[in-house]
C-alpha cells in the first residue's frame, strides 16, 4: 500500500514552451510500471497468436481510428487514452481487458486500470459495464480510489436490457464502494440517461465547461414531453450543474485543465477508508502568525467580510481546493492542508446572504462533512452564522428536514473536529456548526465572537415586548451576550484566541488529535433524514 | 526532461542538514533580534528619560517640549510623527475616522479619538471634532502632517485660540504662502525668481480663455488654494482651457471648499527641484539642500531623490539663499519647502512654497542626518535652531519611491482598492527605510490616498542607493491590491534616469504609449522561462513527497535515492531550445519571495500564484508575467483545446474603481462618438472622465448625482 502512494502524483517534468529539461534520469517513481511491465498474456510464444495479439493491441490503442480521434480533437476534446495519459503518472498505467470484444464501435470505451487508479469511461455496453465492474471490484479489494472519466451517450439502445443490467451492476458497485474508497467522476462529454446515476453516486462530480452535459433526457425529449425549449448547455451544462442544481462539484475550462486539476485534487485524498489523511511535505511554518486575521472581521457586526480570506490565511501556502464554489455560496467547503495534512474546511460565508444556513447550504455542507468523516479527514469549521434562513420558501422546501442533515453529519462525525467561531453563532445554527455539544474536539472563539440565541434587536423585542427602554435593554443584551464569555465560562468554547494565532493553534491541535479514536454505537447504518 | 542533481546523495544529506541548521539559526537569530531590539529601544527610551532629567538640571529649557501631541492625520505620516514623539518621550494622541479605528496609527498612539465617519470632510477635515479631541485628551500641541488641515490657516488660528500649539508656521505665513497669487508677489519682493506672465483670480471659462490668450499657450490652470498637483491642468488651446477650468474649479471646490483658480505660463520641459527650509521663531532660517522631484505623473511625484544630479554647488547655494530669503520675508517658522522649476540652463523659477512637512522629507533627513519632525517640534516650542548653515551636510544619496495601490498600466497609475492579503516590507535590507501606515490585513479604501508606503534607500553613492532600491523593490511583498512597483522599478533602472537625464516630462517621453511593463531582453526571457520551469519542477517533485511512516519505503522503492525524507533539489539545468540555463534555489515554496540564482545571476522573484493547470504568475524585474508550464504531453495536446473568446467589453463602460458620479455629460437620445466623455466619477479625491469605447446612442437612463 505504502509503495503505491509514491506513484500518486508523479509528473512529466516538461513545459509548454516547446523546450524541455535536460534528462539525465527519470525522477518519477514508476513502481507500478516496473511491477507490471510485462503482463502475463504478453509471453505467449506461438507466432501466429503473437501476430494476432499485436494487431488487436494496435487496433485497441488507436481507439476508433485516426478519423475519430481527429473528430474528437475538433470538438476540443481529447481521446480517452490521451486523457488517461495526462491524468496518470508516466508509465504507471496498465490496461486491462484490452481484448474484450466491443460490440459497439466507439473509441474511448475502455475500462482502464493500474494498481493505483481505476478509470472507466466511454459509452456503455454490456461488455463495457463488465469491464468497469471488474476494475471496481479490484479497486475495492486493494483499497484504491476510482476515477471515472465519463464521455458517454447513455445506454446502447441496440443492446437493450443487457445494457440496463450493465448500468445496475455499476450502480451497485458505486454504492458498495461508497465510503470505502474515494470515487471521483469527471464528466468530459455528454452523459445522459441512466449513465448520469453513476456520477451521482460517486463522491465528487467534476465537469468540463462547454463540452460536457449531464441530463436524464436531452433537449429533444424535453421538447416533446414538456414543450420546453432548452439548449443542452442550459439543461445540463457545467454552469447549470455547478451553480443551479448542485449536481456537479466544480467545472474546469477544458480537458487538460480538468485533468491537471484532478491530479491536484487527488493528492488531498486518502486511498481508502483504512488510510489516514495524507501528509505532504510542507514548507509553510505551522506556527506562522497571520496578522491579517486580526482585522479581517469588521467592527460593525452587520458588515460582511470574505470567509475565504480567513481560510487562505490559515491554510498551508494559502491553498484551498474549494468544492462547489458556485453553489449555495453562503457556505464554503473544500480541502486544504495544515502543516502538510489534508483537512476539510467548512465555513459560513458572511459575504453571501449573511452566511445563513438554508436548504442548499445545509445539504452541501452535510455531504462534505460526511465525506471527510468517511475518509478520516479532520474537519475545521469556521462559524459566522446568524441562523437558519426564515420564510415560506424555506419552510415549504423542508428546511427542517434538510437542516437536520448538516446537524446529523456533524454529530455523527468521529474525525478530529476543530471549530472557530469568528463572529456570530446564533440559535440552532450555533448547535449545528460543529459545536462542543456535537462532540467538537476543540472549539475556539475569536474575541469578535457572539454566541447567543439570537441577535440583540430580535431578542430584546421578544423579552421586553411592549416595554419601554428597548434601546437600553438592547445595549445590556449586547454587553451580556454579544461576546464570547457566556460560552467560554460554561466551557462551550475551549479558549478565546487572538485571530492571528489561529493557524498555530489548529496545527498543534491536529497534531494532538491525530491519534483520536472515537466510535459510534454499533448499527447497520444510521438513518440520516434524507 | 527531468532534473539533474549535481550533488551526490551524501552531500545532499549534509547539505540539507546544514540548510536545516541554517534555517534554525536564522529563525532563532531573527527572534533574538526582534526581542533584543525591543529591549534596546526601551533602554534607549529610559536612558533618554535619564538624560532628560540630567539635562534639566543644567539647561532645562533645551529639551523640554510638550507632554502630549495630537497628530491630526492618518496613515504613514501619522506613524512617522509618532515615531519621533516616542523618541522624544512625548505622549501621542491619534485621531481617526470610524473605518480607521484599527489602523496602524491608532494602535501606535497612546490614546486615540474617533472624529467622525469615513469621508474626510466629516473626520480628518472636521476641525470641531479635532479641537474637541485635543481638549479632551489635554494635548498641548497638534502636528498636522501633510494634506488635510496642514495648510489650513483657520485651523491654526482656532488651535491658537484654544491655547494649543500648532506645529507648523504661523497663520500669517500659511496665508501668505497658501495663496498662489499673493505668494508670488511676496516672492518677487523678496528677490526670488518668479515665472513670467502669471495673472489673477478667474471668474468663468471665458475669462480663463482670455487670460490664457494674454499669457500665451501653453498655460497651467490650478486651484489657488490647492497644494501639490491636485486640480492642476495644462491647456494648449482655448478648448482645453475651458475644460481645464471646469475640472479644476470643481476639484478645487470639492477638495478645498474654495473654487478660485490660477492661470500661468507653463514652462516646457522643466525639472522640479525643491529646497527644504527650516526656520525658527527668532528670525533664523536654514536651507537643508534640495530634493529632485521631477519624476511625476499627472503632476504628482513618483520618485524623488536628494541631492539632485543636476545642481552644481553655485546653483544650489543660490536657490537655497532665495528660499531662505523668502522664508524670512514671511517670518516663516518650522519646516517648509520652496518649490522651483529649473530649466535646462539651470535658470530657476519660484513655483510655490509648501508650509508643511513634505511627503518626501525622509530623503532630506537621510542626507542631512536631521529629524525634521523633531526640529518642527522644537521650533514650535520656541527654541532657536540648533544648527548653522555650515553644519548642514550632504552625506551620500537617498532615493524615495512612492509605493501606491494603483494600476501603473492605466495612465501611469489609477487607484486600486482592496485588502492587503499579504504584506511584507523589505526592511531586512540594510539602508532601507519604509514609512508606512498599513500592515497585512489593512484595507486600501476609496476614502483616502492610495499610498501604501514611502520606500527610501540610502547609499554612499547614487549608484549604491539605486542598487538597494532595486533590491528593496524586488523584495517588497504586496498582495491583494494592484501596485505600482513595476513602474517604480522600471524608472529607477531606466538608462535616462540612471544617467540623471530627467525632467517632469520623463514618463510621457519614455513611455509615450503608456507604461507597458518591463520589456524582456532575450537573455531575461530565458531566465524567466527557466525560473518558471524550475519552480514547476520543484513543486511537482514536492507533491510526490508524502510524509509520515512512508519515508522508508519512499527511499527504497523510488528510482532516485532520496536523502532522508527531505528531498531538496536545489540545482536544475533547464534546456530551452538547446540553450542551457542553470537554476538553483532553496525553493521554499511557501515563501512569497523566491531567491534564485539563474546562470550565476542572483535575483529575487516572487511567485504570485501557481495553479494546478500549470499557470504560474511570476513577478520578475518588478513586472508580473503570466506563464504556463506544461508537461510535454500536455503541451502537445493543448493545441486541441478550444480557445475561449473573452467577453467583448467595448460595449460596456465599467468604472475603474468604486466612486461617486459627479457629472453626467450626455442626455438621452444623444449620439456619442468614440472617446467622448459620458460621465465623471470621483474617487479618492480624483475625478475620472469615463469615455465611450465606441459610437453609440444614449438611451433614457436614471441617475442621482452625489452631493459629496
Amino acid at each position: 500500500m505504502a509503495a503505491l502512494k509514491v506513484v500518486r502524483s508523479g509528473s512529466r517534468l516538461l513545459n509548454g514552451f516547446q523546450s524541455l529539461l535536460n534528462n539525465p534520469r527519470k525522477v518519477t517513481c514508476g513502481v507500478a510500471a516496473t511491477v507490471t511491465k510485462h503482463p502475463r498474456w504478453y509471453c505467449v510464444s506461438h507466432l501466429s497468436v503473437q501476430e494476432r495479439i499485436e494487431r488487436k493491441r494496435k487496433a485497441a490503442l488507436s481507439g476508433g481510428g485516426q478519423q475519430r480521434i481527429e473528430a474528437q480533437h475538433r470538438r476540443g476534446k481529447l481521446t480517452a487514452r490521451e486523457r488517461v495519459e495526462l491524468l496518470l503518472d508516466p508509465d504507471s498505467f496498465v490496461e486491462y481487458d484490452m481484448f474484450v470484444e466491443h460490440r459497439c464501435s466507439d473509441f474511448g470505451m475502455e475500462a482502464d486500470h493500474n494498481k493505483d487508479f481505476t478509470v472507466f469511461g466511454g459509452s456503455l455496453s454490456g461488455a463495457h459495464a463488465q469491464k468497469i465492474c471488474k476494475i471496481m471490484d479490484q479497486a475495492m479489494m486493494v483499497g484504491a480510489p476510482v476515477i471515472g472519466l465519463n464521455d458517454s451517450g447513455g445506454a446502447r439502445i441496440q443492446e437493450g436490457v443487457e445494457s440496463l443490467a450493465g448500468y445496475a451492476d455499476i450502480f451497485l458497485r458505486n454504492v458498495m464502494a461508497s465510503g470505502v474508497i474515494p470515487q471521483i467522476s469527471l464528466i468530459m462529454g455528454p452523459c445522459a440517461g441512466g449513465a448520469v446515476y453513476s456520477p451521482a453516486l460517486t463522491d465528487f462530480t467534476f465537469m468540463v465547461k462547454d463540452t460536457s452535459y449531464l441530463f436524464i433526457t436531452g433537449p429533444d425529449v424535453v421538447k416533446s414531453v414538456t414543450n420546453e425549449d432548452v439548449t443542452q448547455e442550459e439543461l445540463g451544462g457545467a454552469k447549470t450543474h455547478t451553480a443551479v442544481s448542485g449536481v456537479a462539484h466544480k467545472a474546469f475550462e477544458n480537458d487538460i485543465d480538468a485533468l491537471l486539476n484532478l491530479r491536484e485534487f487527488f493528492n488531498f485524498l486518502p486511498l481508502s477508508n483504512k488510510d489516514s489523511a495524507p501528509i505532504t511535505e510542507c514548507h509553510d511554518p505551522s506556527d506562522r502568525l497571520v496578522p491579517g486575521l486580526d482585522t479581517v472581521v469588521p467592527l460593525e457586526t452587520t458588515k460582511a467580510y470574505d470567509m475565504l480570506d480567513i481560510i487562505h490565511g490559515i491554510a498551508d501556502e494559502r491553498e484551498f481546493f474549494e468544492i462547489m464554489p458556485n453553489y449555495a455560496k453562503n457556505i464554503v467547503v473544500g480541502f486544504a492542508r495544515m502543516n502538510g495534512r489534508t483537512v476539510g474546511i467548512v465555513g459560513n460565508q458572511p459575504k453571501v446572504a449573511s452566511g445563513c444556513l438554508d436548504i442548499n447550504s445545509s445539504v452541501k455542507g452535510a455531504r462534505f462533512v460526511r465525506f471527510c468523516d468517511a475518509f478520516n479527514i479532520p474537519i475545521i469549521t469556521f462559524v459566522d452564522v446568524p441562523g437558519f434562513l426564515p420564510g415560506t420558501a424555506q419552510e415549504y422546501g423542508g428546511i427542517i428536514r434538510h437542516g437536520a442533515k448538516l446537524l446529523f453529519a456533524f454529530a455523527e462525525a468521529t474525525v478530529p473536529k476543530i471549530t472557530v467561531i469568528t463572529r456570530k453563532a446564533y440559535g440552532g445554527a450555533y448547535d449545528v456548526m460543529s459545536s462542543k455539544h456535537l462532540r467538537g474536539d476543540v472549539n475556539y472563539a475569536w474575541p469578535s465572537a457572539e454566541v447567543a440565541v439570537m441577535g440583540a434587536k430580535g431578542a430584546v423585542q421578544i423579552i421586553f415586548r411592549g416595554k419601554e427602554n428597548q434601546a437600553e435593554a438592547e445595549a445590556e443584551y449586547v454587553e451580556k451576550f454579544a461576546n464570547p464569555f457566556p460560552a467560554a465560562v460554561r466551557g462551550f468554547v475551549d479558549d478565546i484566541i487572538q485571530p492571528s494565532m489561529t493557524r498555530k493553534r489548529i496545527c498543534r491541535d491536529l497534531e494532538v488529535l491525530a491519534s483520536k479514536k472515537q466510535a459510534n454505537p454499533w448499527k447497520k447504518h444510521a438513518n440520516i433524514p434524507l | 526532461w527531468g532534473t539533474y542533481w549535481t550533488l551526490p546523495a551524501t552531500m545532499s544529506v549534509a547539505g540539507s542538514r546544514l540548510l536545516h541548521l541554517n534555517e534554525l539559526l536564522r529563525q532563532s537569530s531573527r527572534t533574538v533580534v526582534g526581542v533584543s531590539s525591543k529591549i534596546i529601544s526601551r533602554e534607549r527610551y529610559q536612558s533618554k528619560l535619564v538624560v532628560h532629567k540630567v539635562s534639566i538640571s543644567c539647561c532645562s529649557s533645551v529639551l523640554q517640549t510638550f507632554d502630549k501631541i495630537l497628530i491630526a492625520n492618518r496613515g504613514e505620516i501619522a506613524c512617522r510623527v509618532m515615531k519621533t514623539c516616542k523618541k522624544m518621550g512625548i505622549k501621542t494622541v491619534a485621531v481617526h475616522s470610524d473605518v480607521d479605528s484599527s489602523a496602524v496609527h491608532v494602535k501606535m498612539a497612546d490614546e486615540a479619538v474617533c472624529v467622525g465617519p469615513a469621508p474626510t470632510n466629516k473626520s480628518y477635515l472636521n476641525m470641531d471634532a479635532i479641537l474637541e479631541a485635543a481638549r479632551q485628551t489635554g494635548a498641548q500641541a497638534v502636528h498636522p502632517g501633510y494634506g488635510f488641515l496642514s495648510e489650513n490657516k483657520e485651523f491654526a488660528r482656532r488651535l491658537a485660540a484654544h491655547g494649543v500649539t500648532f506645529i507648523g508656521p504661523d497663520t500669517h505665513a500659511i496665508q501668505a504662502m497658501g495663496d498662489k497669487i499673493e505668494s508670488k508677489l511676496i516672492a518677487k519682493k523678496a528677490k526670488v525668481n518668479t515665472i513670467p506672465g502669471f495673472d489673477g483670480v478667474v471668474k468663468d471659462a471665458e475669462e480663463a480663455v482670455r487670460i490664457a490668450g494674454e499669457i500665451g499657450y501653453p498655460v497651467m490652470i490650478k486651484a489657488s488654494a490647492g497644494g501639490g498637483g491636485k486640480g492642476m491642468r495644462i491647456a494648449w488651446n482655448d478648448e482645453e482651457t475651458r475644460e481645464g477650468f471646469r475640472f479644476s474649479s470643481q476639484e478645487a471646490a470639492s477638495s478645498f471648499g474654495d473654487d478660485r483658480l490660477l492661470i500661468e505660463k507653463f514652462i516646457d520641459n522643466p525639472r522640479h527641484i525643491e529646497i527644504q527650509v527650516l526656520a525658527d521663531k527668532h528670525g533664523n532660517a536654514l536651507w537643508l539642500n534640495e530634493r529632485e522631484c521631477s519624476i511625476q505623473r499627472r503632476n504628482q511625484k513618483v520618485v524623488e531623490e536628494a541631492p539632485s544630479t543636476f545642481l552644481d554647488p553655485e546653483t544650489r547655494c543660490a536657490m537655497g539663499e532665495q528660499a531662505v530669503s523668502l522664508a524670512k520675508a514671511v517670518q516663516y517658522s518650522s519646516a517648509g519647502t520652496v518649490e522651483f522649476l529649473v530649466d535646462s540652463k539651470k535658470n530657476f523659477y519660484f513655483l510655490e512654497m509648501n508650509t508643511r512637512l513634505q511627503v518626501e522629507h525622509p530623503i532630506t533627513e537621510c542626507i542631512t542626518g536631521l529629524d525634521l519632525v523633531q526640529q518642527m517640534i522644537r521650533v514650535a516650542k520656541g527654541y532657536p535652531l540648533q544648527h548653522r548653515q555650515a553644519d548642514i551636510p550632504i552625506n551620500g544619496w537617498a532615493i524615495e519611491s512612492r509605493v501606491y495601490a494603483e494600476d501603473p498600466y492605466k495612465s501611469f497609475g489609477l487607484p486600486s482598492i482592496g485588502r492587503l492579503s499579504q504584506y511584507q516590507e523589505p526592511v531586512n535590507i540594510p539602508a532601507v527605510r519604509v514609512d508606512s501606515g498599513i500592515q497585512e490585513g489593512s484595507d486600501i479604501s476609496i476614502y483616502y490616498d492610495p499610498m501604501i508606503s514611502k520606500l527610501v534607500t540610502y547609499g554612499s553613492t547614487r549608484a549604491e542607493a539605486l542598487q538597494r532600491m532595486e533590491e528593496a523593490l524586488d523584495n517588497y511583498v504586496i498582495r491583494g491590491v494592484t501596485h505600482n512597483i513595476p513602474l517604480l522599478r522600471e524608472i529607477i533602472t531606466h538608462p535616462r534616469f540612471v544617467s540623471g537625464d530627467i525632467s517632469t516630462k520623463f514618463l510621457q517621453e519614455v513611455y509615450p504609449e503608456g507604461f507597458k511593463g518591463h520589456q524582456l531582453s532575450d537573455s531575461e526571457r530565458w531566465e524567466l522561462l527557466a525560473t518558471a520551469v524550475a519552480l514547476f519542477v520543484a513543486a511537482q517533485l514536492r507533491s510526490q513527497r508524502f510524509l509520515g511512516n512512508l519515508s522508508d519505503e519512499l527511499e527504497t522503492c523510488s528510482h532516485v535515492c532520496l536523502p532522508g525524507n527531505s528531498l531538496v533539489c536545489r540545482f536544475l539545468q533547464v534546456d530551452l531550445d538547446g540553450k542551457r540555463v542553470d537554476v538553483s534555489s532553496e525553493w521554499n515554496l511557501a515563501s512569497a519571495l523566491l531567491p534564485v540564482t539563474v546562470n550565476g545571476t542572483q535575483r529575487t522573484v516572487q511567485c504570485l500564484s501557481r495553479s494546478a493547470s500549470g499557470e504560474i504568475d511570476l513577478q520578475y524585474l518588478g513586472t508580473s508575467y503570466k506563464l504556463r508550464v506544461l508537461s510535454k504531453l500536455a503541451a502537445a495536446l493543448n493545441k486541441h483545446m478550444p480557445e475561449k473568446v473573452p467577453e467583448d467589453t467595448s460595449s460596456i463602460l465599467r468604472s475603474p474603481m468604486p466612486g461617486s458620479v459627479v457629472a453626467v455629460s450626455v442626455k438621452a437620445g444623444d449620439t456619442v462618438a468614440e472617446g467622448q466623455e459620458i460621465c465623471v466619477i470621483e474617487a479618492m479625491k480624483m475625478q475620472n472622465s469615463m469615455t465611450a469605447a465606441k459610437t453609440a446612442k444614449v438611451r433614457p437612463y436614471s441617475s442621482a448625482l452625489s452631493s459629496l
